[in-house]
């Protein structure tokens, strides 16, 4: 019988491989935008979950809302990103230091 | 019996292939990894009877935000070699990291405790299809945050067209702000010539 907290867990462990993806590709945008994607494919899977376990819609909805979000971040990040590389001919974090951040 | 060995096969396809999308050394490869993990999390969501979730997450992650990823990737000429340089540098550090936050997240989920409405393990029966449920919730109580969700997905449209529209220097545009700045004063003379004057032959 799968229950809440199997979901919980799978959800957990896609989010700890967003992060850890983000920590080891620290120089590659691309990469980290789809560690962006994972760590959001975790939110949606805890969010549909509970929904699912307590019968009340309103969870699918806001996943609904966070994929919306996902996607618009991604067209966004990836339009910054062809025009940095238009730029500086490179997509390493580290290259991004015109602002002097 | 059938939904226990489907979870567990759906939820092994989702991490492996997250974890070979962090670990892969071609970014296509990355992305490809992405996309298998992306249908095998709605095959999850599907077995609990989000429909219309699983729907779009394969219509919007597969169909359009992975295509994209695989657009930007292969468009631009990246030297992904180069960018691997810190990858085993942070590789210590980044599993600890990992591990610290995995054991967090398990220390707070051993402490929650389900109250009366999650008790009961199994899920809740449906009185009517995700679908129809979800529309009639989307077009009433949600109506404005859907119009705003809708909206949001315009601003990044627009935004990303004007991020990366490039114009072209052979073109021959008018010059709008000038247009507009035109007055009547500048732009018609008014005269009284004779007659055989007005025209110069």
């Amino acid at each position: 019988m799968i229950s809440l907290s199997h979901y919980l867990t799978v959800a957990a462990i896609l989010f700890t491989i967003g992060v850890l993806g983000i920590f080891l590709n620290r120089r590659n945008v691309i990469l980290m935008l789809m560690a962006i994607e994972l760590i959001l494919l975790a939110v949606n899977i805890n969010l549909v979950a509970f929904s699912a376990y307590l019968g009340d819609l309103t969870g699918q909805v806001f996943a609904m809302f966070v994929l919306t979000v996902a996607a618009a971040e991604a067209a966004i990040g990836l339009a910054i990103l062809v025009i940095f590389f238009r730029r500086r001919g490179t997509i390493a974090v580290d290259a991004a230091d015109r602002m002097r951040g | 019996m059938i939904a226990t060995i489907a979870f567990y096969l759906f939820a092994a396809l989702t991490i492996a292939p997250a974890i070979a999308v962090i670990f892969a050394r071609n970014p296509v490869h990355s992305v490809l990894w992405l996309i298998v993990a992306f249908f095998n999390a709605a095959g999850l969501m599907l077995l609990v009877g989000a429909e219309f979730i699983a729907m779009l997450l394969v219509i919007v992650y597969v169909g359009a935000v992975a295509v994209l990823f695989l657009f930007v990737v292969m468009m631009l000429d990246i030297d992904f070699a180069t960018l691997r340089t810190g990858f085993t540098r942070n590789l210590p550090f980044g599993i600890i990291i990992a591990l610290v936050l995995v054991g967090e997240v398990f220390v707070a989920v051993l402490s929650w405790k389900a109250g009366p409405a999650l008790s009961g393990h199994a899920i809740p029966a449906a009185s009517q299809p995700n679908i129809v449920a979800l529309g009639q919730l989307l077009y009433s109580r949600y109506l404005f945050a859907f119009e705003l969700a809708g909206l949001i997905l315009l601003v990044a449209m627009v935004g990303a067209i004007v991020l990366t529209h490039r114009g072209r220097g052979d073109t021959r545009t008018p010059k709008v702000s000038r247009q507009l700045r035109r007055r009547p004063g500048q732009a018609i003379k008014l005269l009284d010539p004779g007659v055989g004057e007005g025209m110069r032959l």
